[in-house]
């Protein structure tokens, strides 16, 4: 399946974007995600099923103003 | 004591944790600071990098309350979704809320700012917009449901202090209750304590500390300046008069011929 991950095309086996984070070396339970512009929390990456073509923001804490 | 949607704040100087030579750097100016609130943001992420673990593990040893910001967002659309997902990572529902709206500038687009703030509120988040210092938008952000204002004195990063005077103290005016955070522009303690005699409740700095040459000593100059400038004006100051007063008395002064 043909995804953009952090705007960088991907083609991945994983169904959920839960295994999408485990596929793709995503680890930590500090991550924010979402799929197509929309808050995917953490507690429903489980059942959160991708589609191809699905546009993933994967963030994380850093510095800020 | 200040409160900040109910919470009650000791530290009326909030730090930003961007731009410091190094983390240990930022741990000392922070601690030096007394602050009790720290802004952080929201970065994408690199496969197997985990680039945000040490920074997240620090604030959180630091024990201290967290504000997320919406940095680098644009319009409404990226601002409410970074609140969102900054709410998921953070478990915080306080958010300060920057919609910016030119390159250059980084002025925020107020327009879009009070449309996310009105999104935001309505579900629960305690927004702390970074904006302007125009009347007629601060009175839109209350009106969608902020309880706290952010103006700037300057631009983010200038570091020339308060600009207009006449806005600030005309928003402190306006807006006895409402606590007010003087965020951005801000580049010496003196500015500092400019604003906080105004009557301002706290100020929000980063680069000025971060960027100083000694930050954990500028982090100390910017905490005895708030201290110093809030302590005055609940002191009551005298107010500029065109003539001069002799303060010793006149009475009784001898005569020499």
């Amino acid at each position: 399946m043909k995804l953009i991950v952090n705007g960088e095309a991907h083609d991945v086996v994983a169904q959920s974007l839960d295994a999408l984070l485990l596929e793709l070396n995503f680890e930590g339970e500090w991550l924010a995600t979402a799929v197509n512009s929309e808050l995917v929390r953490a507690t429903e990456r489980q059942n959160h099923v991708l589609k191809s073509g699905d546009r993933i923001e994967i963030l994380t804490p850093k510095q800020g103003g | 004591m200040l409160k900040l949607y109910g919470e009650e704040i000791s530290s009326r100087l909030m730090l930003g944790t961007a731009q410091y030579p190094s983390p240990a750097i930022l741990i000392d100016a922070i601690k030096t600071s007394k602050t009790e609130i720290v802004t952080v943001s929201l970065r994408r992420e690199m496969s197997g990098a985990k680039s945000g673990e040490g920074f997240w593990s620090l604030i959180r040893s630091l024990d201290l309350r967290v504000l997320p910001n919406t940095a680098g967002c644009h319009t409404v659309k990226e601002a409410v979704l970074t609140a969102h997902m900054a709410r998921d990572v953070f478990s915080t529902d306080w958010i300060k809320l920057e919609v910016i709206g030119n390159h250059d500038t980084l002025q925020p687009n107020v327009f879009a700012l009070v449309e996310a703030a009105r999104i935001l509120t309505e579900e629960g988040f305690k927004v702390f917009p970074y904006t302007t210092d125009d009347l007629i938008v601060a009175e839109r952000l209350l009106e969608a449901g902020c309880e706290v204002l952010m103006p700037w004195c300057a631009p983010i990063g200038s570091a020339m202090g308060p600009l207009n005077r006449y806005a600030l103290r005309s928003m402190r005016g306006h807006f006895p209750e409402v606590p007010m955070i003087v965020d951005a522009g801000l580049g010496r303690p003196s500015h500092a304590a400019e604003v906080m005699e105004l009557g301002f409740d706290a100020v929000l700095l980063n680069t000025a500390v971060a960027k100083a040459g000694n930050p954990v000593a500028m982090a100390d100059a910017f905490a005895k300046a708030v201290d110093a400038g809030c302590s005055a004006y609940q002191a009551g100051m005298l107010e500029p008069r065109d003539l001069a007063v002799p303060s010793t008395p006149v009475i009784g002064k001898a005569v020499f011929t």
